[in-house]
């Protein structure tokens, strides 16, 4: 249908907007991370370990979404217990942890990466679980877990005086988006077919905190629509060669200026 | 008759400076018991330790034979304990009825089911909750206005939207902090009124208030605190005639009134 180019830039397009979901739902909840490369990694690797040992891809894929969700767990919970920027300066540290550990880690190919990965994510599975993140933020503030998070993104102390457990809320939010990073991996592994660690740096869980703010923070379509630009844009900038980069950070820049909330406004509130 | 909540021997230290003296008193139930006293008096303070936001230095605190002190505030919520704030919090993101539905949220079913049904708008529990919190609105006299934002409405109204809010927290104690502070005579006249119909429903109410007038008509008793000790416990009549309290709000008659 499309051609093999646009349909591989759609993927990592597809795969991008769930990196920007992963982050957006533990944002909802007020903690802002900049750990979800390490998420990535945790699912590509598990992924592609169990599809090159004939796991089936979806079990695989739900397997390194469920390791990654585990190791949310344990990250976020000594964040739970600090706030705002230091909750940013342990998940970066986390990130950097988890790419220096597949850099040494020889099982799965250290420094040289692990190539040979089977390519089996399509177009379509990718479509599936972005409309099922679509739904997910679209009705979570009709769930009292997602209603809690907006409560104690605005305010934790109001929110704890009105019966809501900050613990397993915040916890439960960052495993939900470190899970969503995990099966994002688990397609990229299958799409890139070979991954190293360094693609899973700093500047990738920097690029999805980019997607997240630049669509904006307060709407559930805000990531979907940060990650389509900033992953379309470069490749529709190519008319511009070695400039598109430099023409890229103009944009951010411009867009930093005059729409600091973002691309989407928050949603009007509407009462049903 | 015994107490729903006993205030026991609580102290509370910041620092070198000492909020709270062995402060004991007791709420009976059904009551409207206010808790007055000048500025610094430490009524926030023991208000803000009942509630559970701020431990005592010493001291129980006891909530139907239940000793609750350093709890955390989410776990007296679920006992039956809740709270408005001085300075209005709401739910900017949410709207009015969501806002009420936060009050809702301990109340509410849990469990995977449930959460799913709710996801896809089907939920049982999620349209209950919905349903009691429109009635919670429609107690305090919002059901005209959940059109509007939150941070649209009035003053008054924002406080009745926290009051609707704790109330669909089904709590057995109602603690207001100021709850008529700013208001207008024809407000004050609507928040009374709703202060004794939330009394008829048989909720009891700890009011720390300045409004001299509001509490002594509807005040069923009350606790006069200065300095961080309790200084007079009683029905409103005694308190109005208490010298120790008229001293306290006044200053003594052989200290200059306007010392620079």
């Amino acid at each position: 249908m499309l051609g093999s180019y646009w349909e591989s830039v759609t993927i990592f397009m597809g795969i991008n907007c769930l990196m920007a979901v992963s982050l957006y739902i533990p944002m909802s909840a007020g903690l802002i991370s900049l750990g979800q490369g390490g998420f990535m990694a945790i699912g590509a690797y598990l992924c592609a370990v169990l599809t090159k040992a004939d796991v089936p891809f979806l079990p695989a894929l739900a397997a390194g979404g469920c390791a990654a969700a585990i190791a949310g767990a344990v990250v976020g919970t000594p964040a739970l217990r600090i706030r705002g920027i230091y909750v940013m300066i342990l998940t970066l540290g986390f990130g950097e942890i988890v790419r220096v550990f597949f850099a040494n880690f020889e099982p799965t190919g250290g420094a040289s990466g692990m190539g040979g990965i089977r390519p089996l994510t399509t177009l379509w599975q990718v479509v599936a679980a972005d409309g099922l993140a679509l739904l997910l933020l679209w009705r979570i503030r009709h769930v009292r877990f997602g209603r809690a998070m907006i409560a104690i993104h605005e305010d934790d102390l109001a929110a704890e005086t009105m019966g809501i457990n900050l613990t397993r809320t915040k916890l439960l939010s960052f495993s939900l988006g470190a899970l969503i990073a995990g099966i994002a991996g688990g397609f990229y592994a299958h799409q890139a077919l070979f991954i190293d660690a360094n693609q899973f740096d700093f500047s990738r869980s920097a690029i999805v905190f980019l997607y997240v703010i630049l669509g904006g923070v307060a709407n559930p379509f805000g990531p979907f629509v940060g990650a389509a630009i900033v992953t379309l844009l470069p490749e529709m900038l190519r008319f511009v060669q070695d400039w598109r980069m430099t023409v890229f950070g103009i944009a951010l820049m411009v867009m930093a200026i005059w729409r600091p909330d973002g691309l989407l406004p928050a949603p009007r509130l509407r009462q049903r | 008759m015994t107490p729903i909540l006993r205030v026991a021997d609580v102290s509370r230290r910041f620092g070198g400076y000492l909020a709270l003296k062995n402060v004991s008193c007791e709420i009976a139930p059904g009551h409207i018991h206010a808790l007055i006293g000048p500025n610094g008096a430490g009524k926030t303070t023991l208000f803000n330790i009942i509630s559970g936001t701020l431990r005592p230095t010493a001291g129980r605190i006891v909530f139907e034979d239940e000793d609750y002190a350093g709890r955390r505030p989410d776990t007296i919520s679920v006992m039956g304990i809740a709270r408005n704030f001085q300075q209005v919090r709401l739910v900017r993101g949410l709207s009015i009825v969501e806002n009420v539905m936060i009050g809702c949220h301990a109340r509410i079913e849990r469990g995977m089911l449930g959460n799913l049904a709710a996801f896809f708008g089907a939920g049982g529990a999620e349209a209950a909750a919905r349903s009691k919190a429109r009635d919670m609105l429609d107690f305090v006299g919002l059901s005209h206005k959940l059109q509007t934002r939150p941070d649209e409405l009035t003053l008054a109204d924002q406080r009745r939207l926290e009051i609707a809010r704790a109330l669909a927290s089904e709590p057995r104690l109602l603690l207001l902090d100021e709850p008529a502070a700013g208001m207008n005579p024809a407000e004050l006249v609507e928040i009374t009124a709703l202060l004794r119909k939330i009394k008829s429903y048989g909720v009891t109410t700890l009011l720390v208030e300045h409004h001299m007038q509001l509490i002594m008509s509807i005040a069923d008793s009350i606790t006069v605190l200065s300095a961080g000790s309790v200084i007079a416990d009683g029905p409103p009549s005694a308190i109005q005639h208490d010298p120790e309290v008229i001293a306290a709000y006044l200053g003594q008659s052989d200290e200059p009134a306007l010392d620079p």
